[in-house]
Parts: structure tokens; C-alpha cells; sequence
């Protein structure tokens, strides 16, 4: 416990500018899956509805969805960011991450959208149909309320994997906050050798705040559509 | 593509293909062991060793593995405690699987009929044998969809392992990348070696899935 009386607030003071810049590298964290989660909620809902329409489509995209499950998000980004970031002109590392996520994010919203149509009973369907409603009625009054209900918890959690996993961006080159930290820790390897434990646990704690604060509204909803 | 290359790059895959499995083999079971143990305990509601469940189960599902695995090798050693790169992969895998399991298992626990353990209770079991013998046999059952989910997103988690300079498919792919300048080789090892390693867990589950539905509709309900 020798460690911890050498004063936490000391080394916080002395920091105070590097936690603002773990802080700032933490946006570019955030900026990265808020784009990509924004996005894929919409052509994750829209391919969604596309692709339930048909049978084909269906098996398709379950072929599509089995490549994209069965590598890690690490190995896409690898592969991603080796074939389209190369010399002059290529994306960079931030434009990489978010089209990688982008797709994971797509196809896994779709799966979630795809697999709670199918979980809605038939007659829902027939019956609304069978009253009169157009296409567009049927899904806008009928079908798209009773999803929501079970989808939303799901995606919530999708949501908090896609921000837990935006801290392996820095492995392909992306400055956010992991790399900022190690460069506070590395500032600091003579200066207060016991850095490391102040720089990540206050990393663990950001990521902790964002993630909690999401999966918050997960539990929020699961209460609120309880049937 | 260089095939010659390939064959050249086989023996390095195949070492970095095994302990990926150990690892996550390893992890599966210390996790599940962990998930199984923390649900019961949650089932059971004991006051202060709950808290500290739901507490450890917000923890680590809240907070991504990089930063765990970071925190373990980086600053551990501080306070004197010094992990092997396994060791410390091990722990950060087992700590992240854990609480997955454990919300795994307990929608098992959660679906289980309360004729089940009334019944249990009338012959006279006490709570852990009503635990052992009746729920958790049936809730393991009830919740293989949701655990084979969670054992396959462990094994895709392995792949962070490398940054704590764990030889796994991962950092040979970098390695490799570095020492023959060879890029598509490699990526292209590097698919094949995880699909050659999750494929044939995702078969198994499928099948294992096919013959739960089965046993649903014949036994429990």
C-alpha cells in the first residue's frame, strides 16, 4: 500500500493537463462509434425490412452474416485497414475503424430486426391485412411498435459492445485514448513510475461511465415494455 | 499468392492456432465454472455476496478488454504481483467470461417452471441439492443457445490477447507482416486460421441447438 499513499490528487494535479487530453482522445472514441451506431441503425433497419421480404434474401444474408460473425472485429480491422489505407490516398485509421464498424453494426442490427419479425406471430400479419391496412399502415401501426419492444433492449447492448469495442482501434493507428495514455505513461516512466495504475483505471472508468450510462437505457426500456 | 510462402508460414499458424485454443479452451471453462457459481449465488439471493456479484457483473461487461488485460499487465506488477502474458490473458478472459456466463445461465435459472421446485422442496431437498439435482440441470439445457453465444464471442476475444505479447494468431499475423513484407499471405492465413478454429464450434452448437429443441418440446414443457 506504500504505492497508493505517494498521493493520488498529487499525481492528478501534476496530470491535470494530460487527463484533459485522455478526456479529448476519449471524443474520438466516442465520435467513432456514435457515427458508426448512427448509421448502422438506419441501414441496419432498412436492410432489415429488404431482406425479410424474400426467402433467398434471407439465406443470403445469413451466409453474409455467418462471415462477418466468424472473424473478430480485431481481424477485420487488420484486414480492412491493410487493403484500403495503403499509400498515397488511402483512408485513414479513423475512416477505417468507422467502415468496419459500420458493417458489423449493420449486419448485427439487422439480425436482431430479422430475427424479431420472425418471432412475431404470423397472425399479427394476416390480421392486420385482413382489416384493410395498406403495406405502409401495417408496418407503421402494427408491426414496427410490437418490434421495437424487442428489439431495443438487444440493440442497446449491441450499442455498448460497438463503444467497448472502439478501445481496439488503437491498434491499427488510431490516436485516441489508449495511445494517449500510454504516451502520459511513458511521459512519466522516471517521474512517477506508478502511472500506469492511475492512467488506466482512469481509462476503465471512462469506458465504464460511457457504457453504463447506455446499458442504463437498456434497463430502462426492459421496464418500460414489460409486458 | 504465394503459395510456397504458405506452406512456409503453416508451421508458425499452427503453433499460434493451439495456444489460441488453450487459451480459449482454458477460459471457457474457468468462466463457465465462475458464471454457473455466481447465477446460483444470485438465484439465491444471499444479501452481501449478490451485491458483490451484480457489482462484478456491471464491472466487467461495462468495460472492454483491452483496457482489463492493460490494467492487468501494466499495472499489477506495481504491486508486486507479475503475470505471465497467459497467466494475465487467462485472468482478463475468465473476468470478462464470467459475467457473461453468469447472465447466460441466469435466463436459464429464470425459465424454470416453479412446479419444479416446489416438487423439489416437497421431497425434502435442502437449497443446494434443490440447485444441483433439479435447477441446474435444466437450466444449463435451457440456456446452451445463449452460452454457445457467449463461448464464441470468447474465442473471438482471444484475439486481443496479442497486446499483452501473447504469441496468438493475431500478433503472428503482425509478426509475419513485419518480417516477409508478405501482407496478403498472411491476412489470408490469418482468416483461415480462425475459421479453422470457430467453424467448427459454430457446427457444433448448431447441432447441439437442433437437439434442445428437441428435448424442449419433449420433456420440460
Amino acid at each position: 500500500m506504500n504505492i497508493l499513499s505517494i498521493g493520488v490528487l498529487d499525481f492528478f494535479v501534476q496530470e491535470a493537463v494530460g487527463f484533459k487530453r485522455l478526456l479529448r482522445a476519449f471524443c474520438v472514441n466516442l465520435y467513432i462509434s456514435l457515427v458508426s451506431v448512427l448509421l448502422s441503425i438506419f441501414f441496419g433497419i432498412l436492410f432489415g425490412f429488404i431482406v425479410s421480404k424474400r426467402k433467398i434474401f434471407r439465406i443470403v444474408f445469413k451466409i453474409f452474416l455467418e462471415i462477418v460473425r466468424i472473424i473478430p472485429i480485431f481481424a477485420w480491422l487488420f484486414l480492412f485497414y491493410f487493403k484500403l489505407s495503403g499509400k498515397n490516398g488511402g483512408l485513414s485509421g479513423t475512416a477505417v475503424s468507422i467502415i468496419v464498424f459500420f458493417v458489423w453494426g449493420t449486419f448485427e442490427f439487422s439480425d436482431i430486426i430479422l430475427s424479431s419479425m420472425e418471432a412475431l406471430p404470423k397472425h399479427q400479419y394476416e390480421s392486420g391485412l385482413a382489416i384493410g391496412f395498406t403495406y405502409k399502415q401495417l408496418y407503421k401501426k402494427i408491426i414496427m411498435p410490437q418490434i421495437m419492444r424487442m428489439v431495443l433492449p438487444n440493440a442497446i447492448n449491441l450499442i455498448v459492445r460497438m463503444i467497448k469495442t472502439t478501445s481496439i482501434v488503437t491498434l491499427i493507428g488510431v490516436i485516441e485514448v489508449l495511445k494517449v495514455g500510454q504516451q502520459i505513461i511513458e511521459y512519466n516512466v522516471f517521474k512517477n513510475p506508478k502511472a500506469p495504475f492511475f492512467v488506466y483505471g482512469f481509462i476503465f472508468a471512462l469506458f465504464f461511465v460511457a457504457c453504463q450510462t447506455v446499458s442504463c437505457f437498456a434497463k430502462f426500456f426492459e421496464n418500460k415494455f414489460k409486458i | 499468392m504465394d503459395f510456397v510462402l504458405i506452406m512456409k508460414l503453416i508451421p508458425i499458424y499452427k503453433e499460434s492456432i493451439f495456444l489460441t485454443l488453450k487459451l480459449s479452451l482454458c477460459a471457457i471453462m474457468i468462466s463457465l465454472f465462475l458464471g454457473i457459481v455466481c447465477s446460483a449465488i444470485s438465484y439465491m439471493k444471499i444479501p452481501i455476496v449478490s451485491w458483490i456479484i451484480k457489482f462484478y457483473v456491471e464491472i466487467s461487461r461495462n468495460t472492454p478488454l483491452t483496457i482489463q488485460l492493460f490494467f492487468l499487465y501494466f499495472s499489477l506488477p506495481l504491486f508486486g504481483v507479475r503475470l505471465s502474458s497467459f497467466n494475465c490473458a487467462l485472468f482478463g478472459l475468465s473476468f470478462l467470461g464470467g459475467s457473461y456466463m453468469c447472465e447466460a445461465v441466469k435466463g436459464g435459472f429464470d425459465s424454470i417452471k416453479k412446479t419444479q421446485i416446489e416438487s423439489g422442496l416437497s421431497i425434502g431437498l435442502n437449497n443446494w441439492q434443490l440447485i444441483c439435482h433439479i435447477i441446474l440441470p435444466q437450466a444449463i439445457v435451457l440456456s446452451m443457445p445463449l452460452i454457445a453465444g457467449v463461448i464464441v464471442f470468447l474465442i473471438k476475444e482471444t484475439s486481443v490477447a496479442g497486446i499483452v505479447a501473447l504469441a496468438d494468431v493475431m500478433f503472428v499475423t503482425k509478426d509475419v507482416i513485419g518480417m516477409y513484407y508478405c501482407t496478403n499471405e498472411a491476412l489470408f492465413m490469418l482468416i483461415v486460421s480462425y475459421v479453422v478454429i470457430i467453424l467448427p464450434f459454430v457446427l457444433l452448437f448448431t447441432f447441439l441447438k437442433e437437439k434442445i429443441k428437441y428435448i424442449d418440446n419433449k420433456i420440460l414443457f
